[in-house]
């Protein structure tokens, strides 16, 4: 060949100058939009109140510190916000600690189900063939159990029932809507070149699931298990509420909503309060999953 | 600069080809149309044959759909041929395994169209072409290794300052000379591109085919170089093939090809290739071929190609040509090659 090369070392900078933002694709500060913001807001604020609930009340995590029982059954008031319980506790500080249950449960159950779905779908979109077929003939059976009536068989084989038993539970039912996510999306990139040109280099399977394929399929199983998370949390408080998730002592929303439901005429707010934070919480989580869902995964709309 | 032609003497081959390829088969199952209905195959290689030289480039033409990329697929060992074998220094790809065959694939890389789609896009170019130092230690010790990384973004011709950056911050142009980068960094001795110049525009085009060519002289690589744009094949090959259906139906030097092509297929594909810059008083005869080119689950009886030909005669449906030389180095897949109706020079 007799020509030669025309080398600019300097036209790396012009292509840099009209670069797109660093997220490619996301909007920029996409994090000061309003509903991420709110959502945002509230997840963390859940977060610190299920973490540190002596930050919120001046009582302290044992029932009886904040319990007279001479003052039974009190509506909301200056000096007890939330009014007083049957039991003649401060309700806004039963209702503060009562969080700590709810976020704990959503957020570990959404965790687990995360790290099977990520593994466990890498392994059946990537290898295909058998190791797919059993996993989704598996995944397809676990589908057709109804996801409530299963934990609420599982729940009944414990006599006395823990946040670690309820989590357990519903973890036990609630990966296969992962897994078949997080196969979908790996067979999206599992084809793509640049999984093509580290094959060609001689990547072996490990290498390339662990640097090309879930790295850049894990988005969506991300967003959509933080969309879990305000499902789970209303699914721990419906079976507590039900008398076959929590158990006293613990504490939990779905137990105060449970407690309350027998005064609802004497007491009104008892079952207020619990409910509002709940479904607060729920919608908090519920928008973040989708402000982010917006943001990295335009398509899952 | 495209226009510059190779005026070198002919490379000896005395020694055997670097590559071979011989009675290629890929034969991809469709999904039936009935239940229980016949299983067919789309033939999109169906038996072919060729060498690659070392240092020398082989140019693959052809409309698509003729099998051009799945050749190169064959070719890189990314995917597994039905039939025949890919011989890569006498040594059959397909029959290495494990650490055997991930040494072997060193030797054979492909350089995609997509630049972008190429690159991943959550790695920084340092991870990109530290990979193939990672995935083979032995190439490069350690210590030597970012050297040897800024030295490689030297000779593609981008700024090493640019190292910590993501695929999306460049150009396409740029992209693909990072692909390029991936693809020398271990030394190897084919390089397949597959219409690795086509995405991008034309200026860069001549850029990157620049850079191949430069390369190619500096590192010695033999290059498989497929493309639908007829002018730059002929720029960069030494040796061309045409392909229709998943057949080679042509072959020879570039000039063999281009200027005396015997098949009326290669003579109707050069025909439609649009020249910017006519010789005056030569008035170019444009050979329209009727219809699309037909299935490849269905190929044609006789010659693949009778149903289009301007030249074909009843016997060519029933008999099918063999690639017979028609001159030195030079064959074709033809009863009646020549040049077609009346020659105008």
């Amino acid at each position: 060949m007799s020509t030669t090369t025309t080398v600019n070392p300097l036209d790396g900078a012009k292509a840099v100058d009209r670069a797109p933002d660093k997220v490619r694709g996301a909007h920029r500060r996409w994090w000061l939009k309003p509903r991420f913001v709110i959502s945002g807001a509230i997840v963390l604020l859940m977060i610190v109140m299920a973490a540190f609930p002596q930050l919120f009340t001046g009582f302290g995590p044992g029932p009886t510190e904040n319990c007279d029982i001479l003052k039974s059954n009190q509506p909301p008031s200056a000096e007890h916000l939330f009014g007083i319980d049957i039991q003649g506790c401060d309700y806004y500080t039963n209702v503060i600690y009562g969080a700590r249950a709810s976020i704990l449960v959503g957020i570990v159950v959404s965790a687990i189900a995360f790290g099977i779905a990520a593994l466990v779908g890498a392994l059946a979109g990537y290898f295909g063939g058998w190791v797919d077929a059993v996993i989704s003939r598996i995944c397809d059976m676990a589908f057709g159990l109804p996801f409530i009536l299963a934990a609420i068989v599982v729940l009944q084989l414990f006599g006395e029932r823990n946040v670690w038993t309820v989590i357990f539970a519903l973890a036990l039912f609630s990966w296969p809507g992962g897994v078949r996510f997080m196969r979908s999306s790996v067979l999206e990139v599992r084809n793509r070149e640049y999984v093509q040109a580290a094959r060609l280099l001689g990547a072996g399977n490990g290498r390339i699931l662990r640097k090309h394929i879930v790295p850049n399929a894990i988005t969506p199983l991300l967003v959509l298990q933080t969309l879990g998370v305000g499902g789970m949390i209303s699914a721990e408080a419906g079976l507590t509420f039900i008398g076959i998730g929590l158990t006293p002592p613990a504490v939990s929303w779905g137990l105060q909503l449970a407690a309350a439901r027998e005064y609802i005429d004497a007491a009104p707010h008892l079952l207020m309060f619990p409910a509002i934070f709940l479904t607060i919480t729920v919608l908090g989580f519920v928008l973040f999953g989708e402000a982010m869902r917006d943001e990295f995964d335009p398509k899952g709309k | 600069m495209l226009n510059t032609q190779l005026e070198q003497q002919p490379k000896d081959s005395v020694q055997g080809p670097l590559m071979e390829i011989r009675g290629v088969k890929m034969h991809y199952p469709v999904a039936r149309a009935m239940p229980f209905g016949p299983r067919k195959t789309v033939k999109a290689l169906d038996g072919v044959d060729l060498e690659i030289r070392q240092g020398e480039t082989l140019g693959i033409i052809g409309e698509s759909g003729c099998g051009k990329s799945t050749l190169a697929r064959v070719l890189s060992g990314l995917e597994k041929p039905t039939e025949g074998q890919v011989l890569f220094e006498g040594q059959d790809i397909n029959t290495l395994h494990g650490a055997e065959r991930a040494q072997m694939r060193r030797n054979i890389q492909l350089i995609f169209q997509d630049p972008y789609a190429s690159l991943n896009p959550r790695m920084t170019i340092e991870q990109i072409l530290m990979e193939p130092f990672e995935i083979h230690p032995d190439a490069v010790p350690r210590s030597g290794r970012r050297a040897k990384i800024a030295e490689l973004m030297a000779l593609v011709g981008l700024n090493p300052d640019h190292l910590e950056r993501y695929p999306h911050n460049f150009s396409g142009g740029q992209q693909q000379r990072i692909g390029i980068a991936r693809g020398i960094a271990l030394n190897p001795k084919v390089l397949i591109c597959d219409e690795a110049v086509s995405a991008l525009d034309v200026s860069v085009r001549a850029q990157v085919v620049n850079l191949l060519a430069s390369l190619q002289q500096e590192l010695g690589l033999s290059y498989v170089f497929i493309a639908h744009d007829l002018q730059i094949v002929r720029h960069i090959s030494d040796t061309v093939a045409a392909m229709y259906l998943g057949r080679v139906i042509e072959t020879g030097t570039y000039d063999q090809v281009y200027d005396r092509s015997a098949h009326p297929y290669t003579q109707a594909l050069l025909s439609a290739a649009p020249e910017l810059r006519q010789e005056p008083g030569k008035s170019r005869q444009l050979i329209m071929l009727q219809g699309d080119p037909p299935s490849p689950i269905d190929p044609p009886s006789g010659c693949r190609f009778h149903t289009r030909c301007p030249v074909a005669r009843p016997s060519c449906a029933t008999a099918e040509p063999g690639l017979d030389p028609v001159g030195e180095g030079h064959a074709a897949r033809c009863f009646f090659p020549g040049p077609i109706g009346p020659t105008n020079n």
